[in-house]
């Protein structure tokens, strides 16, 4: 007899079982060890970064007692690939006296951008006719509250403001 | 030589087959008989979405040879393919009407195939899998308006991430999910552009496989005939002894009509393409521009409207389960009523749900066109005062038209048929409010108008009524009080 025509054992039963056991064990082990990256990956914007920081909006000097003038400024930790959309707009009222009003432009409604009407003093939205006086309180039209407003501070006759993130009902600015 | 050709293509033709067995695979599908009447016009709306679909897919990946998927970049990138790529203009435009003609087309499959009662036993599965294409070519347009990357794309973000927000607890966590970050910005497009061209078209093309495997497994709807019950003990029977006794096979029999109906909607599109031409970009996507007015693409319309227009209190609530409300109700349709009567003709209760839907979303998009509740932010500087309304007017009066069009007034409330209808038009108030009346709505507005009180002078408010007082026709008494001398008397 050649050992080549010898029939070859059929392996146990045991053995079957445990690499098909095996077999899926490793994969299910791969699975997880690529979906952690993966969902880590897509999911990680969801965590708060603590994106909000003092941002610099100009000299005081720039913005007269009584009016209402639209400033802009570049987003912290915007990507190098951003363009124009790394920057945001925001509503500054000079009260009067040093006191200063911050609004963010988007709607306390949907988002879109308010624009300010010196002769009426309200803000009104484009998109579903919400109105605001020029506290910022609504006035009329589905906004569910006032425009957004945010923390600020006067440093060295600068006006700076804390911001960072994009302002809706969750997260006020 | 014309024999040896037909000979060598045969035997390349047996070559093939014999190795990759194709025929042998699609033949059955092309030859499987079907229902005789269903060889009808109305059947084709679901060839016609998929044909379209191919277009889509055709269309897209030539964009995306040149479309670059970067916030700086890609408004750029889409004027290149408007005005320099050779043919990038028509294939923009065709991807865009074929988008909207897709939408459309697949509406009214959904809409035959549910008043024919495809949705009953035993096609339950391909109504559910339909939905879910519904709903992902829904998220391909949505999505695919955002990579125009225009300021209605930007804005149209702000909306879909303000929704969002109105998530309780963890409503800034979905923002940024969506948004990829804190703002709207390059991370953003990504994200978009990553769903509209792997993600989503890959589910597509796994539904539409499993889609047309249902159809040619469970066969095609047979026309339905009034009284003719679905009944699960007996209908497959019934089913294969139509199509046995008084069937066509699908190719070339019923092909026919499909065939030409995918060619005629791509004509339209093509048509459409070569005389509307692409659409947008639409105004750089930069934040600190914000005289805008962004709005959606029409097949959002309706949804747009009904922001403005449902009540304050109802928005979040509604905003969060409508949507998924709406897709439960229909994936229930038929587990709702999966058996029983198929014809319209015995179904009024459907056939009255369909035109309400459609007459609901239909007015609403009208609306959205027409967007009544915003106010029109250039009427008080653009619009002329018409003549009738200061011809023979006193200086006091005359004063009075100028701070209504100073004060923006104009902006919410139409003369002579021009200006923002957000308010009530004035042509007739003088006939019904008096000057009090007048006096009190201005300072303390009210009726969603705003006060005015502590905007205008005494001296404005006295020009602004004064003027008001002489806005009614000819002829018609003003607005009195009963307490005026001479008032009628009840």
């Amino acid at each position: 007899m050649c050992p080549d025509h010898a029939p070859l054992s059929p392996p146990s039963p045991g053995r079957r079982g445990f690499l098909f056991k095996l077999g899926l064990a490793l994969n299910v082990l791969g699975a997880a060890l690529v979906g952690v990256p993966v969902l880590g990956f897509i999911l990680a914007p969801m965590r708060r970064l603590g994106g909000q920081s003092w941002i610099r909006l100009g000299p005081v000097k720039d913005f007269p007692p009584g009016e209402t003038r639209l400033a802009t400024y570049e987003n912290p930790g915007s990507a190098h690939w951003d363009g124009a959309t790394a920057k945001t707009a925001c509503w500054v009222r000079h009260v009067g006296n040093g006191q200063f009003q911050v609004f963010a432009v988007n709607c306390a409604h949907l988002g879109c951008p308010v624009r300010w009407f010196a002769q009426s003093r309200l803000f009104m939205c484009p998109c579903h006719g919400g109105v605001y006086y020029e506290d910022g309180t609504r006035a009329s039209g589905p906004p569910p509250r006032g425009l957004f407003e945010y923390e600020l501070q006067i440093r060295n006759g600068e006006l700076y403001v804390r911001g960072g993130q994009l302002p809706t009902l969750a997260g006020p600015v | 030589m014309k024999r040896a050709a037909a000979a060598l293509v045969a035997a390349v033709g047996r070559w093939v087959e014999e190795r990759a067995g194709l025929g042998a695979a699609v033949t059955p599908a092309l030859d499987h008989p079907v229902p005789r009447r269903t060889a009808s016009w109305w059947y084709t709306f679901g060839s016609a979405t998929l044909a379209l679909f191919v277009l889509q897919i055709a269309t897209g990946i030539c964009l995306a040879f040149v479309y670059v998927p970067s916030a700086d970049k890609a408004y750029e990138s889409l004027l290149y393919l408007n005005y320099d790529a050779p043919f990038g203009w028509f294939l923009r435009a065709v991807h865009f009407w074929g988008s909207n003609a897709m939408v459309a087309v697949m509406t009214l499959h959904m809409i035959q195939v549910f008043l024919w009662g495809a949705h009953k036993y035993p096609r339950e599965m391909t109504w559910v899998v339909g939905v879910f294409l519904f709903l992902c070519t829904l998220g391909m347009a949505f999505s695919g308006q955002l990579m125009r990357w225009d300021q209605d794309a930007y804005w149209g973000l702000g909306i879909g991430a303000s929704i969002a927000s109105r998530t309780p607890v963890v409503g800034q966590s979905v923002v940024q999910l969506i948004l990829g970050g804190p703002i709207i910005a390059g991370r953003t497009l990504s994200r978009v552009f990553t769903a509209h061209v792997f993600l989503v078209p890959g589910i597509l093309i796994a539904l539409v496989g499993l889609h047309l495997w249902l159809v040619l497994r469970l066969g095609v709807n047979e026309w339905p005939m009034p009284g003719r019950l679905v009944d699960r003990e007996t209908y497959k029977r019934r089913y294969e002894e139509e199509v046995h006794r008084d069937g066509v096979p699908f190719f070339p029999d019923a092909a026919r009509k499909d065939m030409v109906a995918c060619g005629v909607v791509i004509l339209i599109v093509f048509a459409c393409a070569a005389i509307f031409g692409p659409f947008g970009p639409h105004g750089v996507p930069d934040p600190t521009i914000i005289d805008t007015a962004p709005k959606p693409d029409f097949y959002f319309l309706a949804l747009f409207a009904l922001f403005a227009l449902l009540p304050a209190w109802t928005e979040t609530a509604l905003l969060l389960f409508g949507p998924p409300l709406a897709i439960v109700l229909l994936l229930a349709v038929p587990f709702l009523a999966g058996t029983g009567e198929k014809s319209w003709t015995r179904r009024p209760v459907s056939v009255l749900g369909v035109i309400l839907i459609v007459l609901t979303v239909t007015t609403l998009a009208g609306l959205g066109v027409v967007v009544p509740w915003s106010p029109v932010m250039s009427a008080w500087s653009g619009l002329a005062t018409p003549v009738e309304y200061v011809r023979g007017r006193t200086p006091l009066q005359l004063q009075g038209a100028l701070v209504f069009q100073n004060k923006q007034c104009r902006n919410c409330h139409a003369l002579g048929g021009q200006g923002g209808r957000r308010g009530p038009a004035l042509e007739g108030i003088a006939t019904r409010q008096t000057r009090d009346q007048l006096i009190r709505q201005v300072l303390q507005g009210g009726g969603n108008m705003p006060a005015y009180g502590k905007n205008l002078s005494p001296a404005e408010v006295n020009a602004l009524v004064a003027f008001m007082q002489t806005l009614r026709p000819p002829n018609v008494p003003p607005a009195r009080t009963t307490t005026e001398p001479g008032a009628p008397t009840r």
